[in-house]
Order: structure tokens, then C-alpha cells, then sequence
């Protein structure tokens, strides 16, 4: 057993142990937390496959990112869990039944003989100086030009979207309005009376000054 | 030796885990989301799996794509989600029946 197979399996334990626990455990924060778990060991599985970019990209962008996202709302949320939690069981065997026929068809169609060791044998790794980040981003900027820029304005979207859906109007709140406050004239502010100038007594307050 | 149909295999694993939690979690939107997290990463273990064993970069590129779309899908929904509590006091599913008529 090498150092390979040895990693593989262990991350794949604990990837499929922390995916268990996000689908059931009770408490919302320890799911998301346990998501976390599933996406780093996730991650590791990928440098097994030398896909160290998107492996670092997981790692930051979903740990770092989406997933401090979802903790966020999970906090944020004042949720009944023993509402949320009722029929927990009830979808269980039907679920389950669903699952074991995934995995055995899945597993069928996967021990062929079309992906075993003699049909796609493990490649070689690749050499020291290789760098799997100048290589997708040499077809990403070519090939995938086009693709690349439609995710970015999908991006443009999810965040204009997400601004739009959270925004709060609140009406009894008071805001400054600068076009206003620069078009004001004096005229709408200040107003001059006429009136006739009054004569301060001398005696009372005059002579005490003096 | 680890091949092809062990990664396979594992991504098959956690695509059913996921499954079955939302066919478990199905009032929960917090955990529903959360389950079709699960789900991208399966696909996303294969189209590494497969870019490694074909020496075929470009599995890697849809991959990006992939997270790219999974990441504004989790904004927006997580924002219908703040939203929808905001106006109905609930995340449960069977509540938000306003729409049904």
C-alpha cells in the first residue's frame, strides 16, 4: 500500500463521513461546519489528482467565501429546529432504497472493464517544474475565452441579484438627499420681514452694562 | 494502486449521501442547499477524476465553470432565503404555500 492509496482512502473516509453528518445532524451551524470538513478533505483528494489550482480554489472560494456565507444565514435565522425536524424519518427508507439502487448501478456501470487499471492505467506524475496553474490558465484565456467572460457576468448577476432580493426600504428611516441640498436657492430658506425697529429701554438693562 | 473506478466510486457515494439528504432535510431549505453543495462536489470529483486519467486539461476548465455557477447559485439562494424569512417568519418548505392558490 503507498503513501497514495493510503491518502485517498483516508480522505475519502472522512469526506464521506462529513457528508453524512451535514445530511444529519440536527443543528444547522454544526452542518455547515461539517460541509467545510467535506469540502477541505475534497480539496486534498484533488491534489491527489495533481489538480492543485482548483484544490486551492475550493479552499478559498468555498471555505473561505461561500461557505462563511452560509454560516452567516444559518446565525442569522431564528429558525424552529424541532418544526424543521418532524417527518425526519419518514422519508428515510424511500431515500435510502433511492440511494442503494444509485450506488449499485453506479458501481455496475463502474467496475467494466472500460475503466479499470488496464483499460486507463494512472499517468504518470508530472515533472517538478510543471505547473498546473500556467496550463488551465493557458486554455482558459484561448480556448475558453468566451465561457470565462459568461461566468464572469453570471457573477455580475449573482451579485446584483443578491443585493436587489436583501435590500430594505424602510420608510421611517431619514436620509440626506445631496441633489437636493445642493439645488436649494435662499429664497426657499430664508425670509425677511419688514418690521419697524424697536427701542431697547435704557434704564433696566442699558445702565447695568454701563 | 488506486484507479479510475475508485474515485468513481467515491463520487457515486457522496452524490447518494446527498441524495438521501434532501430526500431527509426536505423542510429545511438551510440543509437543502447544503445537500446540492454536495452534490456539485460529486460531479465535480468526476470531471477531476476523469481530466486526470485521459492527461485532458480541460475537464479542469468545466470544473472552474462549475464552482463559478454553484457560487452564485448559493448567493442567490441563500439571499431568496434572508428574504423570504424577512416576510414570512419560516424556512420551513410546507409553509411557503403562498404561491399555490
Amino acid at each position: 500500500m503507498t503513501f497514495l492509496d493510503f491518502a485517498f482512502y483516508a480522505f475519502s473516509a472522512i469526506l464521506i463521513f462529513a457528508a453524512f453528518m451535514v445530511v444529519t445532524i440536527r443543528n444547522p451551524v454544526r452542518a455547515a461546519l461539517f460541509l467545510v470538513l467535506a469540502f477541505f478533505s475534497a480539496a486534498c483528494i484533488w491534489i491527489t489528482l495533481e489538480a492543485e489550482f482548483l484544490a486551492i480554489v475550493l479552499v478559498l472560494v468555498y471555505v473561505g467565501a461561500v461557505m462563511v456565507l452560509f454560516l452567516f444565514v444559518v446565525m442569522m435565522l431564528d429558525v424552529n429546529l424541532v418544526q424543521l425536524r418532524e417527518g425526519f424519518g419518514k422519508y428515510l427508507p424511500v431515500g435510502a432504497l433511492v440511494a442503494l439502487l444509485l450506488v449499485a448501478e453506479m458501481v455496475i456501470i463502474l467496475n467494466a472493464k472500460v475503466f479499470g487499471p488496464e483499460a486507463l492505467p494512472r499517468p504518470a506524475g508530472q515533472s517538478a517544474d510543471y505547473s498546473n496553474t500556467k496550463e488551465l490558465g493557458e486554455i482558459l484565456y484561448t480556448q475558453y475565452a468566451y465561457p470565462f467572460e459568461i461566468a464572469a457576468i453570471i457573477l455580475l448577476v449573482a451579485i446584483i441579484a443578491a443585493i436587489s432580493l436583501t435590500l430594505r426600504r424602510r420608510p421611517q428611516t431619514r436620509y440626506q438627499k445631496p441633489h437636493k441640498q445642493v439645488a436649494v436657492k435662499k429664497a426657499d430658506r430664508l425670509r425677511v420681514v419688514s418690521m419697524k425697529s424697536e427701542r431697547q429701554e435704557a434704564d433696566s438693562d442699558g445702565a447695568a452694562a454701563k | 494502486m488506486i484507479t479510475l473506478t475508485h474515485y468513481l466510486v467515491l463520487a457515486a457515494i457522496l452524490f447518494s449521501i446527498a441524495v438521501v439528504g434532501i430526500f431527509l432535510n426536505r423542510k429545511n431549505v438551510v440543509i437543502l442547499l447544503m445537500a446540492i453543495e454536495l452534490l456539485l462536489l460529486a460531479v465535480n470529483i468526476n470531471f477531476v477524476a476523469f481530466s486526470h486519467y485521459l492527461q485532458d486539461i480541460s475537464g479542469q476548465v468545466f470544473v472552474f465553470f462549475i464552482l463559478t455557477v454553484a457560487a452564485a447559485e448559493a448567493a442567490i439562494g441563500l439571499a431568496i432565503l434572508i428574504a423570504l424569512f424577512r416576510n414570512r417568519h419560516t424556512i420551513n418548505v410546507d409553509d411557503l404555500n403562498r404561491l399555490s392558490g
